[in-house]
């Protein structure tokens, strides 16, 4: 195809694209103007219903926990992926990444940057376990409070100790946290089978004051299982790739 | 002398969050061409990660702090790492 014709295809498929983009803004509803009944029925009723305040968690593990518990193993799946894409073969080698550039040092940490992450680890890890285990309260989650928790490992890393990262997050005990976390969702949601209770019914204590330490039922718990799940899966999957980076493998002879 | 407007939200006509949602949403507008813009991978994630701290921004703006913190850690930190180690892996491989 010489260049013209290139171009005309081009232009015929912008214009098309452009029209069809217009024409879709067109049938948007106002800016900030929200059309559906849900979110308002969900604003009336989800305090009452679920003695949570925070009623974002109230939708994520009860309202539509079904769908989470899916979302779930999806990281679930992707972390168990991650680690058998990248797991060590038979007969592999193992060396040092410094040892295939011996003229030339990987330049040091800077002060700096380890003195941030030794003094941003205790607060991080504090905040993430908080908002993996107040699901009842907002802001929280166990999604969010996960990662934060994740970062934590990440930090120390960046304070320049790869051999702590490891020595603190060993592949075994990861992966037997991570699959604990999911695990606990999924029986949570089987116990109230167990009673004769439709899958994920809240089948725990409500609790009386909306937003207190013993309120919501399952919805903190389930929120703390998630919590785990997804700070051990964050830590595998960046562990692995972390070896990849500092690791050379090839075949043993 | 009249309240601020910040305290009656549905009453006065330019209140300060609205500024505030156009400000962080022209931001969010540059960020988004910055991050296409710019050729060289390495800093292609710096400048991704700083987007992903103006869009929990947004977020926070927009009264979703659960969104925020979500976007704060996977946005502006898991996925920049997850993109710098693996360009570090191939640029070892290069070499």
């Amino acid at each position: 195809m010489n260049p013209a014709a290139r171009r005309w295809v081009f232009l015929i498929a912008g214009a098309g694209l452009v029209a069809f983009y217009l024409w879709g803004l067109t049938g948007l509803p106002g800016f900030g103007n929200y059309p559906g009944p849900y979110g308002f029925i969900i604003n009336q009723v989800a305090v009452g219903q679920t003695k949570a305040t925070a009623v974002v968690s109230a939708i994520n593990f009860e309202y539509r926990g079904f769908d989470t518990v899916g979302e779930e193993f999806i990281l679930f799946v992707a972390a168990a992926g991650v680690s058998v894409v990248l797991r060590h073969l038979r007969g592999e080698r193992e060396r040092s990444a410094l040892d295939e550039a011996k003229d030339r040092d990987a330049p040091p940490t800077s002060e700096a940057v380890r003195t941030l992450a030794l003094v941003l680890i205790g607060p991080v890890v504090i905040l993430g376990w908080y908002l993996a285990s107040h699901a009842q309260t907002s802001p929280s989650g166990g999604f969010q409070g996960g990662v934060v928790l994740a970062t934590a490992f990440v930090l120390i890393y960046l304070s320049g100790q790869f051999l702590v990262f490891k020595r603190v997050s060993p592949v075994a005990i990861t992966e037997a946290v991570e699959a604990a976390g999911a695990a606990g969702f999924a029986c949570v949601g089987l116990s109230a089978v167990l009673m004769g209770l439709p899958y994920l019914t809240n089948d725990l204590g409500l609790g009386t004051t909306p937003g207190a330490i013993d309120s919501s039922g399952t919805i903190a718990l389930i929120s703390f299982f998630v919590g785990l799940e997804v700070a051990a899966a964050f830590v595998l999957i960046v562990g692995e790739l972390l070896e990849q980076t500092l690791l050379i493998r090839q075949e043993g002879r | 002398m009249t309240p601020l407007a910040v305290s009656t939200p549905y009453s006065a006509p330019v209140h300060l969050m609205d500024v505030l949602q156009v400000v962080v949403l022209v931001l969010v507008a540059a960020g988004a061409t910055a991050v296409v813009l710019t050729r060289r991978p390495v800093r292609q994630v710096i400048v991704l990660s700083g987007y992903g701290l103006m869009l929990a921004i947004l977020f926070m703006v927009f009264q979703a702090p659960d969104v925020t913190l979500s976007e704060l850690t996977v946005g502006a930190v898991a996925l920049p790492i997850l993109l710098l180690l693996a360009l570090a892996k191939v640029r070892r491989k290069e070499e």
